[in-house]
């Protein structure tokens, strides 16, 4: 692997920058595996990655149907913050926040992560106690966040409009260790790291069946590049993982909608922080390239079209309108949506299934890009022990039949 | 946005329109006698079908009545819409 530095940039200058390898193979696969991953997003690369750091699988794969970072990894709005409600949830979202503080060095990868803060904003007293509920919950599990006046608010976020307001802003929970990152580099940094490990990245190569063996374990999968054996699978396949998990008669209880999020035509610098309002429903932040990422709302209906209907989005930017006078006549580029696999109680699974050898890590519903490093931690710990993180024991398939909800529905940022 | 073909009032927009999930799924009629893996299949399985899917509507802005619909959540084309107690239309005869 090219090491990434100042001076590597620099000497490959002299060369015009010819030198440059590619950041992974393009890898043909092997006939079989210790292990392979369904899914190349964040989520699958990471847990391959981690597969071979941390638990001596390097004799793995990662295959990906379409190019690895092109589904729901590419296309979410790239907020981080773990105030979630529940200690369980509180867990895993800040085991994954703490992963990304230094991911950049580990990964040797500029992630580009900016703790700029996260702010959620508070419309009315119902928002007003629940806030200040997560604030309280968050500080007992040791996750920073804390309350903002309306003032203090305004003045973290100088283009918030807290009075001229239909819902005037009452308060905000402000978690400053929350902010961004660069999608792509997710994907691009685990992928490149995984691939100087040894992991084949496959792509261009859709699963098309499952195979079990007699015993009823998995044996390998079917795809469109042939059968690759394996006694291990992790699906990662997020709005996909239903489908995938089917071809071994596993049942899964996740739906998948569309969720859509729209950029902004590039502008100066001007938006220091993250903002959401549940209640008049929406959120943005600023990319480095200068556009505003806005995200939108789920469509009411499953669907796999990677699309979503135009009054969703419409919607989310009437609300920043609202919220953000000033860009009142800042014109959007480009909109598009993900397919988003949804739990009942909106937690996700990370877990072994019934069937030996199969794990899943699906149900991230609106909100998995955060959790990226963390999940794809716990999940590796999963597949290689065949047996849960501590973190992760509460995930389970199981809880929906012993009723052991984590029911975070009423905690997301936004309500979708 | 969809356009819906309301089995009382016919096409209207989506934006009338209350999604309400999968149809069909009957309640259980004995529940004592259910195991705790039934009561959550019931409760939380769903079919998630990518192609046609079976799924109920309601016209809240309309005439506020429930219906059944088979649409393909490959194109978010409906193929039929159809009123509650109505058996659910073959689909291989569909588009």
């Amino acid at each position: 692997m090219q090491k990434f530095s100042a001076l590597a940039l620099l000497r490959r200058s002299l060369s015009r920058h010819a030198s440059w390898q590619p950041q992974w193979r393009a890898a043909t696969p092997k006939p079989a595996y210790d292990a392979v991953i369904v899914g190349g997003g964040g989520h699958g690369l990471g847990a391959a990655y981690y597969l071979a750091k941390e638990h001596g699988y390097t004799n793995i794969a990662v295959v990906e149907k379409g190019w690895i970072g092109g589904g729901n990894t590419g296309r979410n709005t790239t907020i981080i913050r773990s105030n979630y409600l529940f200690s369980e949830s509180a867990a895993l979202y800040d085991h994954a926040v703490k992963l990304w503080e230094d991911l950049t060095q580990v990964l040797n990868y500029n992630m580009m992560f900016s703790q700029r803060g996260v702010m959620m904003l508070a419309h009315t007293v119902h928002d007003v106690h629940v806030f200040k509920r997560h604030i309280h919950a968050n500080r007992a599990s040791g996750v920073d966040n804390e309350w903002m006046t309306p003032e203090q608010a305004q003045a973290f976020c100088p283009p918030l409009n807290i009075e001229d307001i239909r819902y005037p802003v009452l308060g905000a929970a402000l978690q400053r260790r929350g902010g961004t990152a660069r999608h792509d580099a997710v994907a691009w940094g685990y992928a490149r790291a995984a691939d100087a490990l040894g992991v084949d990245i496959i792509e261009n190569c859709e699963v098309s069946g499952i195979r079990l063996d007699a015993s009823g374990a998995v044996a390998g999968i079917e795809t469109t590049r042939g059968f690759i054996g394996a006694r291990k699978i992790g699906v990662a396949a997020s709005g996909h993982t239903s489908v995938v998990a089917k071809m071994a008669g596993l049942h899964l209880p996740l739906e998948s909608f569309p969720l859509q999020a729209l950029v902004s035509e590039p502008l100066k610098p001007i938006f220091p922080c993250v903002v959401m309002s549940n209640t008049i429903h929406a959120y943005i932040s600023q990319s480095d390239k200068g556009e505003l990422v806005i995200g939108s709302g789920t469509d009411a209906y499953t669907s796999y079209t990677q699309r979503g209907g135009l009054h969703i989005s419409t919607h989310a930017v009437e609300a920043i309108c609202e919220l953000f006078p000033i860009f009142r006549r800042v014109r959007m580029l480009r909109n598009w949506g993900g397919i988003v696999d949804v739990t009942p109680d909106r937690s996700p699974i990370i877990a072994r299934t019934p069937v030996p050898g199969l794990y899943v890590n699906c149900g991230w519903g609106t909100g998995g890009f955060k959790a990226t490093p963390g999940s794809a931690h716990v999940f590796a710990w999963t597949i290689a022990r065949d047996e849960p993180h501590p973190i992760n024991v509460p995930f389970s398939i199981e809880r929906f039949r012993d009723g052991l909800l984590i029911d975070e529905a009423a905690a997301a940022a936004v309500a979708h | 946005m969809l356009l819906i073909d309301c089995p009382w009032c016919g096409l209207r927009p989506e934006i009338e329109f209350a999604y309400a999930g999968q149809s069909h799924i009957a309640r259980p009629a004995s529940l004592g006698d259910l195991t705790d893996q039934q009561w959550a299949d019931y409760l939380y399985r769903r079919d998630n079908t990518k192609g046609i899917h079976g799924e109920r509507w309601r016209h809240v802005h309309g005439c506020a009545q429930f219906f059944n619909a088979l649409r393909d959540t490959t194109t978010d084309h409906f193929v039929a819409t159809y009123r509650i107690g109505t058996p659910k239309p073959n689909t291989d005869e569909s588009p």
